[in-house]
Parts: C-alpha cells; structure tokens; sequence
C-alpha cells in the first residue's frame, strides 16, 4: 500500500490514493466518489424536508392551532420547500446518479474537470449550511415561501437575507455541475458513441445541463437583487420606490419554470434506462425520446408565464403564455406513449426498480394531466394559488422526480455499492409508498377545486374531512419511506455480494465490476451498436487485445488530457 | 346563471373527461402488457420491435389536437372573465395585511363584508396596501391578485341570494390563513337601502375581523364565525386614510 494500490486492481470503494479514511473522500477528485458524497448530504437533507412536510400535515389535521402557530407554520412550509427544491429535488438525480454514471455510461474515466466537479460538491455544502445556519441567527427562518415574492420578502423582518444567500450558493453548484456535464457529453465519449448511440439517461442529462447553465444566472441575480433590495432599498421590485413586484416574478419564474425541468428531465432518463434492462428489449423510439427531451428544455423556457396568470400581467401575455404551456405537453405525451410501448411484446422480469417505474408512469401521468388544467386560462385563474397547484407539483415533482430518485437507488444500488437489497420487502416498500403518496396527494385536488387556497395555516370547516385524510396518507407514506431506506441500508450492510450485471441490463455500467474500479475502464471500449440492443453485443471492452486501434483519434488523447 | 362559473366548469369537465380517457387508456395498456409479456407467458421478446413513424406521428398529432381544443375552451371563458361590462358596478377592493377593505361607489366602505345586489354585474379595482394579496371568489371562479403599485381588474354577476366565500389566495405573511371575508348577495332592494344609508356604515357592519396590529396569541379565538366580532371603529377610518396615502405615493 506504500505506494498507493494500483487503480484499476480495487474497487473505487478500496482504493487507497494520496490521501487516507476520511480525507481520501473530502479530496477525491473521482467522480464516483463525488457522487456518494452527495448522495449522503442529499438524503439528510431529504429527511429534513420530509420531517417539516410530516409537521406540516399534522398541523393541519385539526383546524386552529394542532400543534405551532401560524408565524412557525409559514416558516415550517417555507423551508420544507426550500430544502426540497434546491437541497434536494434539482440536484438529487443529476449530482448523485448523473455524477456516478454519466461516465462510465459513455465509456470515460471521469467527468472532463475533476477539481471542478469537487469544487462544485463544496459550493453545496456552503450553500446547505447556510440554509441551516439561518434556522438558528437572527429573527429566526424565512417565512415567505420558496418562492420569496417582493414586496413581502423584502418587508419580513425573518431571516430571508440568509436563506437567499444559500439559494445563490447552490446556484453557482448547479451551473458548474452543468457545465462539466456538458463538456463531459462532448468531448469524452468513446470512440464509436455517436450521439444516437448514447444511452437516454446521458440524454436527459444533457438537456439538464443545458438548463441548468443558461436558467440558473438569472436566479442569481434575481435573489442577488432581493439582497441589495433588503439592505439598500435600490428600488428595482419595491412598488414604494418605483419598483414592480411584477418584474421580480418574472425574474424569478424565468428560472424556476426550467427548474422543473432541471427536476424531472433526469428522472425521465432513468426510467427510459429501466424499461429496456427489465423488458429485456430495445427501447420504443429512441430518437423520439431523445429528441423529445431536448424539446421539453427547449419549450419549458418559454412557459413561465404560466405561473403568473392572476397576478394582473396583460391579457396577451396570458394567453400566449397558454398557449405555449399546452405545447410542452407534446413531448411529455410522446415519452410516456413510447414507454408504455416498450413493455409491448417484451418479456417483463419484474423486479423492484420496474414497481416504481409502472407507479411513476401513472402517477406522473395524473400529475402531467392536471397541469392541462392549470395551462387553460378559465380553469387555472379558479384553481392557481389553491390546493389543485400543490397537488399538481406534488404529484410531477416527488410522484415523478421522487419516485425515480427510488427507482434509481434501487435499479443502481448493486453497482453503486456492489450489494444487494432484499427484493421482496423492496416490492412490499414500493406498494405502500404509491398507496400513502396517493391518500395523502389526491385529496388536495378536490380541496383545491373547492376552493381551498394553498400556504394556509387554518382552513373553513368545509376541508376537514380531505385533511384528515391526506394526514393519514402522510402516514401511510412515510412509513414506506421508512421501510424501503431501512431495506437498503439492512443491504448495504449485510446483503448478498452482487453479480456485475444482476438485471441483464444492456448499457456500459453494466459491463464494468460491482462496484466499479478507480478508473472505471481498463481500456477505454469500442462502441459499434445502440445502447439498448439485448441480442447482439455493441461494445468491446478491451480493444487493444483484440487488435482494434483506437489510438490517434482526438476522443481518446482528450480523456488522457482530462486526467 | 352566471356565465363565467359555467364556461370555467365546463372546461373543467372537458380537460378532465379527456385526461381520464387518456390515463385510463395508458395505465390498462400499462398493466396488460406487463401480465401479457411477462417473463413467463412471452420468455422471447421481440427484439425487431424499435419504433413505428406511424404511431410516433398518430401520438403527436392527436394529443395535438386535444390541447389545442383544451386551451381554446380555457381561452373561451378567460375572454368573458376580462369582458367586463360598461355598465358594471364598482367596488375598489383594498387588501392590507390582513383583511379587505371595500369602498363602494358612494365613497360608502365597508370591512370584511361585501354586500352586493342580486342579479347585477359587479366589476371590482384590486389594490394593496403593502404586499400581495390575491380576491379569491371560489363560488364564482374568479380570482386576481392585489399587487401594491397598480390597480387590477376583475368583475362577476351575481347570482342567488346567499353569503359565499372570500379568501386571501396569495401568501401575505403571518395571518394569511386568517383574511378571510363573505360577499353576501341580497336582493337588490334590501341592498339599496343599506347602500343609502350613509352615515350608518359602521353601525350596519355585520361582519367584520379585527384588524392592522392583530397578535398571534388573538387569533386562537379568531374562529371563521367572525360575524360575532365587530372591528374597532377607528380603524376602518385610519385605514382608508392610510391606503389612499400610501396608493398616492407609489403612483
């Protein structure tokens, strides 16, 4: 060990470099380890989030005071939506998975900027303590909701300075994780990986990244603006100064419209991953879905108005805005069909990963389908700001994103870690999960068509029955939840050794160890097909041995620079 | 009847009667081809099966269609929400955190309590006194937010006699949950002789909430039955002063 292991002897698990126990995680520059260190800081910050949303339910299981005052319920939901969006839902499946995989996917060592990429993992700790820190200084946690609207989080006397702060933080995480993964994309495929031979996950990720590089700036300075606002009065949003509490929606929807996208997009390529391995076939329409996911980044820029429908913007813009929200509907219908087409004539092994792949479909689909409601103008000017909007973003945020980020844990969890969790009680967490999502979530829509309007802390005594309801559904949820981490855990303790490639799954992380080596690849592969063909091989793993040269072309000195 | 509760209706009913064909089709689609071809009744899939152009193009251009027809009905009735008839009655609506404050034509006002006759259009002048507030009629559909700075519009046409709901539908801080108020439709007679009576504004006030520097320890009490409760007097006429003032200023 004097001389450190060779990389490629020992998993990235084992391997000892420079630096030793804790420090050789903190200074890794491997992208693998990157993406576990994430991980661990994403699930406490999950914990986090769901907790306060647990409170918040049972706050509402009687109307007046349960159990907290309005003034702690509104900093309870404040931060419950904070820690979601930006701790958790943005950079979960991207920064964890995208960060473990992207490149073994595409038959690279690392990303193309290592440093970057750890540096990237500090900015996400800065930006989390931050959030944390602003529970505990000063006039206590912000209360204006995530979505921090002028004129009042410019007037609260709460702490919105500091959770603004670590909003921009994590910003600048964001924009240099997307960056790396484009640049990564482009430059560091193996020879032979065209763009239509790259697996979809890679191509949600792409069009993330995207996203991510060119929407994220303009929430920094938005919140930059907020600061500035708060100490100097500048007068950009402040009515009273001349301001337009108007503008700073626009600012803010501008970003957090192709956020959604930045949240969802991922977890779509995971289930476009999962599908073909556990139909054990090719993928229907892999160039629709490709295609398609860049349509949806494409067109997701053009639609924030949407959010903004009753807040006195022009009539035109209100029915462009409407206009263009139903066309992002398109791709998101063309995916789903081709998914559901996938399973047709294919021969279905099922297993946990492809449970919650069927429950995302439908719930997804629900959570897709109720935001035509809240694209037509009549219905959305009666529902926005209601319940409806809340049982909508539930169902495609933690019913779409949520539900994969499972399904992704499970599906890459034996090459991750290089054990397996016990299948059975797997199903059974899945099982109540769906059940507790839809108790708790569904009601939400009938209150919100009744009339109940959201980010209230006591309600008319119309709603009391769908709260109980929906506050039993929290149970019955979070008991899932419980269940399917203790399952994992219980597995990566003492489960069974996993086999490199346990579901029959076609693309290149299954064609490498469990867990990976350092350097993921002995050789870098040759690709010659599809990344979802099951009957014929497309890679070959060790060109050099059987004579292939790969040397000389521009993909291979690239990844020799990177490192 | 009133037309903009049942232009928002129905399309509601349209969107939702298409989405539950559409996910009913997918999820029983879904769940036959995973017992259909399962490992065990189709052990050989079929690996030719990549794609058709045919359906990819069937699967754009219905749904096309659907949205299309599903944004013209939302375009339908937000057209007659923004009509606003020439010969409406107008309220000024004033949110401040955290309640509504009313003025009537006759400079007449009143807190908490909008009294409006049956069977006339009513067109309402939306502005806030310090932060976003959003004039949420459940009963009849119609919603638009109080933005400090300017003035927004919205009207409805009363219908049956009756108290409905009024709610604060944009997050306003502390009390949020608690600006409520009721519109209370009475028939146009019995509204005229409460619109004329001038001097008795404060007396006539039915309904109303405590007002401006509420506490949070109060508002345990502050139960949705508000009619039991009277405002302070002098606070409706500092109000008034108040929001003309700070209106002015920003102008």
């Amino acid at each position: 060990m004097a001389n450190g292991t060779l990389a490629n002897e020992v998993s990235y698990l084992e391997y000892q470099g420079k630096h030793k126990g804790i420090m050789g995680w903190l200074l890794s520059v491997d992208h693998k380890r990157i993406g576990l260190m994430y991980l661990m800081a994403i699930l406490i910050f999950f914990f986090v989030a769901m907790t306060l949303g647990v409170l918040m339910r049972l706050e509402m299981l009687t109307p007046g005071e349960t159990i907290m005052k309005p003034s702690t319920y509104n900093s309870v939901f404040t931060l419950h939506g904070v820690i979601m969006v930006f701790l958790f839902i943005i950079p979960a499946i991207p920064a964890v998975f995208g960060n473990f995989m992207l490149p073994i996917q595409i038959g690279a060592k690392d990303v193309a900027f290592p440093r970057l990429n750890l540096f990237s993992w500090y900015l996400y700790m800065v930006g989390a303590v931050l959030a944390v820190f602003s529970l505990f200084v000063g006039e206590g946690p912000a209360d204006t909701g995530w979505t921090f609207y002028v004129p009042y989080s410019i007037r609260s006397a709460q702490n919105v300075t500091l959770t603004t702060m670590a909003a921009f933080v994590l910003g600048f995480s964001s924009i240099l994780t997307g960056l790396n993964f484009v640049v990564t994309i482009h430059r560091l495929r193996a020879p032979g990986m065209t763009w239509f031979r790259m697996p979809l996950f890679v191509w949600g990720l792409y069009a993330t990244s995207w996203i991510q590089v060119l929407a994220t700036p303009v929430i920094g300075i938005t919140l930059a603006l907020i600061m500035l606002e708060r100490f100097m009065g500048i007068g950009v949003f402040d009515p009273a100064l001349g301001g337009d509490p108007i503008l700073y929606q626009h600012l803010f929807w501008i970003y957090s419209h192709p956020a959604v996208y930045i949240m969802i997009l991922p977890a779509m390529g995971v289930v476009s991953e999962i599908l073909p391995t556990f139909s054990r076939k090719d993928i229907f329409g892999y160039k629709q879905i490709a295609i398609s996911s860049l349509g949806i980044a494409l067109i997701g820029y053009l639609v924030w108005g949407h959010h903004m429908f009753v807040s006195g913007m022009s009539d035109t813009s209100r029915i462009v805005f409407s206009l263009l929200t139903f066309l992002v509907a398109i791709p998101t219908g063309v995916k789903i069909f081709n998914w559901v087409a996938t399973l047709y004539k294919a021969s279905i092994k099922f297993s946990a990963p492809l449970y919650y792949v069927l429950g995302f479909i439908f719930i997804f689909s629900i959570g897709g389908l109720t935001g035509l409601v809240l694209g037509a103008l009549a219905t959305d000017i009666h529902v926005t700001d209601t319940y409806f909007v809340v049982a909508h973003f539930h169902y495609v945020m933690f019913g779409g994103m949520g539900i994969m980020f499972f399904a992704t844990m499970h599906y890459w969890f034996p090459k991750v870690f290089g054990k397996m969790y016990n299948e059975k009680i797997a199903v059974i967490a899945c099982t109540i999960i769906i059940i507790g999502f839809n108790v708790l979530y569904f009601p939400f829509f009938i209150m919100g068509y009744m009339g109940m309007p959201r980010r209230y802390y006591d309600y008319l005594p119309q709603f009391e029955g769908w709260h109980i309801l929906s506050t039993v559904g929290s149970w019955i949820l979070v008991s899932g939840i419980v269940f399917m981490f203790g399952n994992l855990f219980y597995g990566l303790l003492k489960g069974p050794k996993a086999a490199v490639n346990p579901w029959g799954g076609t693309t290149l992380e299954w064609k490498v160890p469990s867990p990976p080596p350092l350097e993921n690849f002995d050789e870098i592969p040759v690709v010659t097909g599809g990344p979802y063909v099951h009957d014929k091989p497309t890679y070959i793993m060790h060109p050099g041995k059987e004579g292939i040269n790969t040397n000389g072309g521009p993909k291979t000195i690239n990844q020799e620079a990177a490192l | 009847m009133n037309p903009i509760v049942e232009l928002v209706d129905n399309s509601f009913i349209f969107i939702i009667a298409i989405s539950v064909v559409l996910l009913v089709g997918v999820t029983a689609a879904m769940i036959y081809f995973v017992f259909r071809y399962s490992e065990k009744n189709n052990p050989k899939p079929d690996q030719s099966i990549t794609g058709s152009t045919t359906l990819e193009i069937l699967w754009t251009v219905i749904p096309l269609i659907l949205v299309l027809a599903m944004f013209f009905y939302g375009y339908e009735g937000f057209r007659e929400m923004r009509n606003i008839p020439p010969n409406a009655m107008l309220v000024k609506v004033t949110g401040k955190m955290w309640f509504w404050n009313f003025e009537y034509e006759n400079k007449k006002t009143s807190d908490t309590l909008l009294i409006l006759p049956q069977g006339k259009d009513v067109r309402f002048e939306l502005m806030s006194a310090d932060v976003n507030h959003s004039f949420y009629v459940p009963a009849y559909r119609v919603k638009e937010d109080c933005v400090p700075g300017r003035v927004n519009h919205m009207w409805f046409h009363t219908t049956n006699v009756g108290v409905y709901d009024i709610e604060c539908a944009e997050y306003c801080g502390m009390n949020h949950s608690y600006m409520l108020g009721k519109v209370k439709i009475v028939p146009e007679k019995e509204f005229l002789e409460w619109y004329n009576k001038i001097d008795s504004v404060k007396k006539t006030d039915s309904l109303s909430v405590p007002t401006g520097n509420v506490k949070t320890d109060s508002l345990k009490t502050l139960q949705v039955k508000t009619d039991t409760i009277k405002a302070p007097v002098k606070k409706t006429d500092s109000i008034k002063v108040n929001t003309k003032d700070t209106l002015k200023s920003k102008k």
